[in-house]
């Protein structure tokens, strides 16, 4: 059995017993606030995972949440034209992916410390693009497109679901995700079938750096103020997210769905601590037992599946090896 | 030069840092057949094959491919000439399905942008499945997590892989070290099988009784020298055992 299946039957409890301990949980209205914020959260996290599948990790998209957006406002508030802006504030989450990746791949250190030096980085890099005191919002930059409340859902909805699509092709069905798949399951023995492990690392990690910065760009636009604080903590919670989704830490196992139930999840444990009256500090409490909980039962589900082919394999085999203890028999009594 | 050879060395000699690996070896393979490579732990079976599978080059000496010379510069030259080599830790990802295993780095693909694409995950499927059956390895499906094979399961996946990218010969490293003794028999099996099917195997072990049933011709290697090539019905288990033993 698949690990997000797992995930999908804790997220059905847990939603469950919220909705029983509050019955406003699951009204339109606290939809509509949760699905409001939790697209940016997903699309961080399907980019973490997809960079974990290939083996590796970016503790730096915290940071890259909040650099690329101030990147942009300042851009604007310097007379750069917003479209323009835009780009060039997603170019450099692109640039942080490609530096962390150099410098894992070309110093053969691992990402975790590589990230981690750049999570300070970018953060340092945000504060100080502020100048001292957060920018105000330039309301020339398109915002309404990305974060557009329709009825229930924002336009950010559609556009989570446009990058799920995407990379969930890319993952699942394009030989770039066999190769991404292949790079964290086994480096070495993926590069002896010719596949190109560091360039397929360095992808992920640019992607994840770009994913990283269009979610942050998305949260701007929705609050409308650039806040260097952004995105605090945020790499662990994508992580968080992706462990929930059955990715593995040690690449090679994990899927976009996943990934997002696991994000999902975690904006939903939030809400419902709160609209249970339990106190909010709570929240962070239920973050780690879900972590740990979720990893727990990911691990017996699989474990299990795994115990039962063996089982049926063993007695296959019991079967095969009684036939031909009898063929034998057979033919020495001849 | 004769055809019915399909791989031909001739004095070939390999250092290691000062260390004569290979000493003046020549060696010869009929097309279809297995030869059993046999040696003690350091008489020089490695190294013979890391240069005919291209992953080394030879100090001097030349190799010939179906009679003509051939000088590799990397593993991909070999393979893209049909010599596929398998390493004792096979080259298989243990998360992933077997027909993805099969086609890691050769996908099958469509809507293609340059050499990314879709893959054809039906047709890589029925095509790992006629490659599974092609060495007589019956697995239920496919999409069957390789770690969930046994060790002489996971040595037919990587053969039925060579097959079906067409090798012509495979160069099969220890293939059944590790294994228990009905994995083994597995192993020897599709060894077995390949020979029907046109495919050229060496097979290197240090262990005589597992490639003596097989193979058809027996070359024993010791202190980086040939010291004895001779066909099976020429020579007996006892021979080969006290030319392994005594050198």
């Amino acid at each position: 059995m698949r690990p997000e299946i797992s995930t999908f039957i804790m997220f059905v409890v847990i939603m469950t017993a919220f909705f029983i301990a509050n019955d406003k949980f699951l009204s339109p209205r606290n939809i509509r606030i949760v699905m409001g914020i939790t697209p940016e959260y997903i699309i961080v996290a399907i980019g973490i995972a997809i960079l974990m599948i290939s083996g590796e990790f970016d503790l730096s998209v915290g940071s890259v949440f909040a650099l690329v957006p101030m990147t942009m406002v300042q851009l604007v508030h310097q007379g750069i034209p917003p479209w323009f802006a835009i780009a060039l504030g997603l170019s450099i989450g692109i640039a942080v992916g490609f530096v962390n990746g150099f410098i894992t791949i070309r110093f053969g250190i691992p990402s975790f410390i590589a990230t981690l030096g750049m999570l300070y980085i970018a953060r340092s890099l945000t504060t100080v693009a502020t100048g001292g005191f957060p920018p105000p919002f330039p309301h020339s930059l398109p915002n309404e497109l990305f974060v557009f409340q329709f009825e229930v859902f924002r336009a950010s909805l559609f556009w989570m679901l446009g990058v799920a699509f995407v990379a969930g092709i890319m993952l699942h069905r394009s030989n770039l995700g066999n190769w991404i798949y292949s790079t964290g399951g086994d480096t070495g023995a993926a590069s002896s079938m010719g596949i190109k492990t560091n360039n397929v690392k360095m992808f992920c990690f640019i992607l994840c750096g770009f994913l990283a910065g269009f979610a942050g760009m998305i949260q701007t636009f929705r609050i409308e103020a650039p806040l260097p604080s952004q995105g605090y903590l945020l790499e662990l919670e994508s992580i968080a997210a992706a462990v929930i989704g059955g990715v593995s830490l040690f690449g090679g196992v994990g899927t976009i769905f996943g990934a997002a139930i696991g994000a999902i999840l975690i904006r939903f444990l939030e809400s419902g601590i709160i609209m249970a009256r339990i106190d909010a500090e709570w929240f962070r409490a239920g973050l780690g037992s879900l972590i740990i909980i979720s990893v727990v039962f990911n691990t017996w589900v699989v474990r299990r599946g795994e115990n039962m082919v063996h089982k049926n394999q063993a007695e296959e085999n019991e079967i095969d090896s009684k036939k031909n203890t009898q063929k034998s028999e057979g033919e020495t009594n001849e | 030069m004769s055809s019915e050879n399909i791989i031909e060395c001739k004095d070939l000699n390999k250092y290691y840092s000062g260390v004569h690996a290979l000493k003046n070896l020549s060696l010869k393979i009929k097309k279809d057949t297995v030869v059993g490579l046999i040696g003690d732990n350091g008489a020089g079976k490695s190294t013979l094959i890391k240069i005919l599978s291209g992953a080394h080059a030879p100090d001097s000496g030349h190799i010939y491919f179906e009679g003509n010379e051939v000088k590799f510069k990397s593993t991909k030259e070999a393979m893209n000439l049909g010599i596929e080599t398998i390493y004792q830790y096979s080259a298989l990802i243990p998360q992933m399905s077997i027909a993805r295993n099969i086609f890691i780095g050769r996908e099958q693909t469509t809507f293609s942008l340059g050499s990314i694409g879709l893959m054809k995950s039906k047709s890589m499927d029925k095509a790992a499945m006629e490659a599974l059956n092609d060495v007589e390895l019956h697995l239920r499906s496919p999409e069957t997590p390789v770690n969930q094979l046994s060790g002489g399961e996971r040595q037919g996946v990587v053969i039925a892989r060579a097959m079906y990218f067409k090798s012509k010969v495979l160069i099969l490293d220890e293939p059944t070290n590790h294994l228990s003794v009905k994995e083994t028999n597995k192993v020897l099996r599709f060894v077995e099988g390949l020979k029907k099917q046109g495919v050229t195997s060496i097979f290197i072990t240090h262990n005589l009784s597992h490639v003596y049933p097989i193979a058809d011709h027996l070359c024993v290697m010791a202190r980086g020298e040939k010291i004895a090539d001779l066909a099976k019905e020429d020579t007996n288990i006892d021979e080969l055992t006290d030319l392994l033993v005594n050198g």
